[in-house]
Order: C-alpha cells, then structure tokens, then sequence
C-alpha cells in the first residue's frame, strides 16, 4: 500500500517550508515525543518568537492501537479489557461507562452491593489519577518530594485493585451486570483503615505545594480559562470547574448510586493552573469521603445481576446444575446478544467526562462504539490554552490538563 | 433531567423545517435525524436558542452502514449545561458528498472532524485543517470502515540492513479468526429447498420464507 521510500523522502506536510529558523526570527522545535514533562508520547511541533509560544500543533496518534476496530470485533465481555488501556491511571471509571452503556441497552439492574463496589473502586481510581497528576506536574515544575509521597499511596492503592481483581493497573473487574468477584471483608476493612490516614497525606502534601512561592509563580494565571472557552472546547471535569462552571456528571445526571452519598463539588473562580490544582486536591478529599461513606453503608448481598443469560452463574453452582453449565458455556463463547439500538453514557471519570456511545445490532458484538474520552478535547484546545506563554509554561498547562495518551489515542 | 423530550422535539422540528426529518426517544436519549447539507443551521439553532442551549459539543463520530445508500452517519453528541439535557444529531451521508464543518459553531469539533475523516474519510467542507489524526503518516486507506480489514494492508518491521523501520504487506501465518455464532436454535432462518417459492406463489401469508405458516 505504501511506497516507503516516497514516505520516508516525502517532506512532512507540517514541516514543508519550516526552517529551523524563518527571516521574522521565529524559531520552530520539537517538544516530545520523548519527553518527561510531556506525559506520554506527545509530539508538539511548537513556533517560538523568543521565548514566546507563537504556535503550537499536537502530534497525536503514535499512541493509537485501533481500540474502536477491536472492539467491533470482540464480544461484549472481550472488549472490557480494552477500557483499561485507554486511561491506565484509573482503568476502573472507563469500564464502568461501557458497561453502563450496555446495562441500558440490555434494561438490567445491578444489585446494590454491586454498585456500592462500582463506586468505591470509581473513586479509588479518582484518588489514583489526582495523585499521579498533582505530584508529576509539581515535579514537570520543580518540585521533586511530593512524587514520592503520592506514589507511595498510590502504591497502597494499587494493592487494593490488586486484591480486589488480581492486577495492579489492567484490572478488568467491571462486568455487564455488575463486578467479577465480591470483596473479602479484609479487604473492605484495609480500605477502610486507609481512608482514615489518606487525609493526613494529602495535609502533607498541601503544607509542600498550596502556598509555596515557586509553586504560585509557575501556576497561578497560566493557561486560563474563562467560561465561555470552556464550553467552545468541549471541556469537562476540573477544567471546566476550574472556570467557575458548576457541573458533575455525579451529581447534574446521577448514574449508578451517587445520589446515596454526601459529597462536595469544587468549583474554581480564575480557571488558571492553579485552581485546577486546587480544585483535584479537594475532590480527593471529597473522594475519600465518599470511599468511607460507601464501606459504612455497605449493603450484603450478591455484587452481580443473578441474570444469567448475562452473567455466567457461579463456578460451584457449575458442579451441581446442568443449566448453570450450559450457561457458563454460552456465555464464554459466544457472549451474550444485546439488542439493536444505541445509547450515549457519559461518567465522571478523574479526567472529565468519559462517554461511550455504544451502538447494538442485535448480535453478539457491538456495531459501533465511539469513545469519547476528556483529554482529547483537552489536547485539541492546548493551542488555545498555551498560544502566548512562555515555554516553560507549555509543560505547566500539559500536566494540568491531566493528558494521558492512552486516552488520547486510543 | 427534568427536560420534557416531546417539547423540546417539537420546537426543533417547527423551528427547523427543512433541515430536521425526524426525531425518535430511545434510553431515555433524545435523538435527531437532519440534513447533512443543513447541520450548521441545526447546530447553531441548538446552540443559541433560549429552550436549547446546547452550548457544549461532547462527540462527534462517524458510523459505517455498508448496505446502505448513503452510507455514513455522522453523528453529534451535545450537551446542555443550563438545561442540564443532552442531545444526538445525525445526518447521513455518502461516499462522494462532503458535509459542512461546524468548527464555526464548535470550535471542539475541529479535531474531532479530523479523526472522523481519518477514520472513515467523509469530507468535512470548510474546516480549514483537515489532516489525518490518528492513524501514520502516509497512512492509506480509512480504518474505521466495515470494508476494511482489522489486520489491515501493511504491517511495520524493522529492516536490519537499511537500518529503519519498513513497511511491508500484511502477511499473517494463520487466519485471522472469526468464529461464526450462529445457532440453528435461534436466528438463523430455516430455509428447506423450495421453501422459497411459497412466498412467491399468488396469495401467499407471509413474506418470510423460513416462517411456518
């Protein structure tokens, strides 16, 4: 298909009269794709004027794996794990959309234990990706401790997905109709433990960055965002909080069982940096909130739909009934069928709004499902955010936009 | 959401002629067919009409229909933070006709229109930057399609006498696998030698052969 020799003499489109240096004195480099400050494999092509971002074109997709086709390929239950792989900072959120999405399609109900598990996974991953956001872009802007700190409860945080479901990132734990396995009361008691010293950590790690100077001057005005610029870009979660604007999918449209829990919203006034920051070190602490709230309430009973042309039967119910078994058959070959129609569910994932429109056509595979994740609208109004600053502000505005090109790519 | 769909559907569909055919409720979702040659005046209305204000753009992504005329769907997710309301907007649309970019109404959609043309390469008129996204440079071929193979044409290696990386034709040692589900116990229509000439005969039921009459 491709005569690489043409491809590899061919002149880039993008760089087609671009000299290391122009007659106005512009200056075009390269930011990435390996870079740290850049948070994965992004590739800016960026126009200084001194030191001044002229103009700055994202290169995406090296990062790209064609996650949609191999969804369209797999059976419902197959195509969970690719969720994963989107944002593996908190692969638990993402599986949840697809799986609501296919709940409605299919009108099936999760047991309440089931969605008390959702939740308190949810937010474990919302604590893992503000964790690993926060302390990465203080480091990408010179503060080196407070990575220690938060890897070493994100550490803890990954035992506990790890005891839940057996892996540290990929988890695959999500299924439709509910979760895998049920969680061992141990377990739920450690996570309980740690909610109670998770808040003590986060003081720590707000005495190193909230009110320390380097930290302000490199954060506070850089790369704001009004309202109106917000919503002209698709933003969602904190960077459109950040600009003043009211709106959690948890609370504007409740999925699952937020409307069980007592929790705050953060809402920033300037959308800088710097309230955005902010606003995700408040929302762990709303997190963990909700986290204790959940075991506190913990219903007992089943934490899947006992649907089981959906959800295959347990393996000892395997041993005694013939039924059971030609279930657990059925559903690990061919899958269940979903019935023809198309939804669009979106959740508050730690990034924004997660979405996943999920169109059915009867059979045992999706026709088509679209991921629209928030950092991609995030990358694609980076030049917006950064056209003007400085250089160094261009890393500052990346780590507070919470990319992860997982997601990004697909 | 507190949004009563069949108002909203109505004022749409009067305030639209022309450019709305068709409006359907589904999942709770509230769901609009439009002319592809009209979507800028649809997207605009939704966007700055006091009962709508649809002011956030949350998807745009195509959709392949292959036994279709116009195969394409284009099909737009927006949201209504005032009204705290979403809405889907789909046109159809062929191979050869472009649709009109919304990136003046939308400055979002402006990305999401180059994914879309790279995934499925409908042409977006008027965007004023239209390259490919995702997919490799020099990249042939739109991957998203129905016709296009999940393996696809080429694979990369990297060739250790020219020291770089080459493409080179997809050759794959075995087949890819694609289990066929089908079961005689549900679906599959049960069609006997001559069973097809009952429906045809004069004053025949049922139009579908494998139905027992």
């Amino acid at each position: 298909m491709i005569d690489d020799a043409k491809a590899r003499d061919e002149t880039p489109p993008w760089l087609a009269g671009a000299q290391p240096k122009s007659e106005d004195g512009r200056i075009t480099i390269n930011f990435g794709p390996q870079h740290p400050a850049a948070h994965g494999v992004l590739r800016l092509v960026l126009e200084l004027d001194g030191e001044v971002v002229t103009r700055v074109d994202p290169q995406v997709g090296l990062l790209h794996r064609g996650t949609e086709k191999l969804i369209e390929r797999k059976t419902y239950l197959q195509a969970i794990p690719y969720f994963d792989r989107l944002d593996y900072v908190s692969p638990m959120n993402q599986e949840h959309a697809f799986c609501l999405a296919a709940e409605r399609l299919i009108g099936l109900e999760v047991p309440k234990r089931g969605q008390y598990v959702r939740v308190l996974y949810c937010e474990i991953g919302r604590l893992l990706s503000h964790l690993l956001n926060i302390t990465t872009q203080a480091n990408d802007v010179g503060a080196l401790t407070p990575i220690l700190w938060g890897f070493e409860e994100r550490e803890k945080l990954m035992v506990f997905y790890e005891r839940a479901c057996g892996a540290r990132l990929h988890s695959a734990y999500f299924r439709v109709g509910g979760v895998h396995q049920d969680l061992p009361q141990q377990l739920i008691d450690d996570i309980y433990e740690f909610t109670r010293s998770f808040p003590k950590v986060l003081d720590d790690i707000e005495i190193l960055l909230t009110e320390n100077r380097v930290f302000k001057q490199r954060n506070v005005d850089i790369g704001k965002v009004s309202r109106k610029d917000a919503e002209a870009w698709g933003m969602s979660g904190p960077m459109l909080r950040s600009a003043g604007v009211a709106w959690d999918i948890r609370r504007a449209q409740p999925y699952e069982c937020y409307n069980d829990f007592d929790f705050k919203i953060p809402v920033g006034k300037n959308g800088d940096c710097y309230d955005r920051y902010l606003i995700r070190m408040e929302e762990m602490r709303q997190a963990n909130r909700i986290m204790q709230q959940c075991i506190e309430k913990m219903p007992s009973g089943p934490v899947s739909s006992t649907d089981h042309k959906v959800v295959p039967p347990r393996r000892a119910e395997m041993k005694k009934s013939m039924e059971a078994l030609i279930h657990h058959f059925k559903l690990y070959t061919e899958g269940f069928h979903v019935p023809p129609g198309e939804v669009y569910v979106g959740v508050e994932a730690p990034k924004g709004e997660f979405g996943v429109y999920l169109v059915a056509d009867g059979s045992n595979r999706p026709y088509r499902c679209k991921i629209r994740t928030p950092s991609f609208l995030h990358m694609a109004a980076l030049e917006f955010l950064t056209k003007g600053h400085m250089l160094a502000d261009v890393s500052a505005v990346i780590g507070t936009i919470d990319i992860v090109f997982g997601e990004v790519d697909r | 959401m507190t949004v009563d769909f069949a108002t909203l559907a109505d004022r749409i569909v009067s305030s639209l002629q022309g450019a709305v055919t068709g409006t359907k409720v589904a999942y709770g979702e509230l769901s609009v067919q439009a002319e592809a040659a009209e979507i800028v005046r649809v997207i605009t209305f939704l966007r700055d009409d006091p009962a709508c204000e649809f002011k956030v753009l949350v998807d745009l992504c195509g959709n392949d229909w292959p036994q279709r005329q116009r195969r394409f769907d284009v099909v737009y997710h927006l949201l209504s933070l005032t009204k705290n309301c979403r809405i889907r907007v789909k046109v159809q649309v062929d191979e050869v006709t472009s649709v009109p970019t919304i990136t003046g109404v939308h400055p979002s959609a402006q990305w999401f229109e180059r994914e879309a043309h790279d995934m499925y390469g409908m042409v977006f008129e008027g965007n004023p930057d239209l390259r490919r996204l995702l997919t490799d440079y020099g990249f042939q071929g739109h991957p998203l399609r129905k016709d296009f193979p999940v393996t696809g044409f080429v694979e990369l290696r990297y060739d250790d006498d020219l020291k770089r990386v080459v493409y080179q034709p997809v050759q794959l040692v075995q087949e890819y696998r694609d289990f066929d589900f089908m079961s005689p116990w549900e679906g599959a229509p049960h069609i006997l030698p001559g069973d097809e000439k009952a429906a045809m005969a004069p004053g025949a039921a049922s139009g579908d052969p494998g139905k027992k009459p």
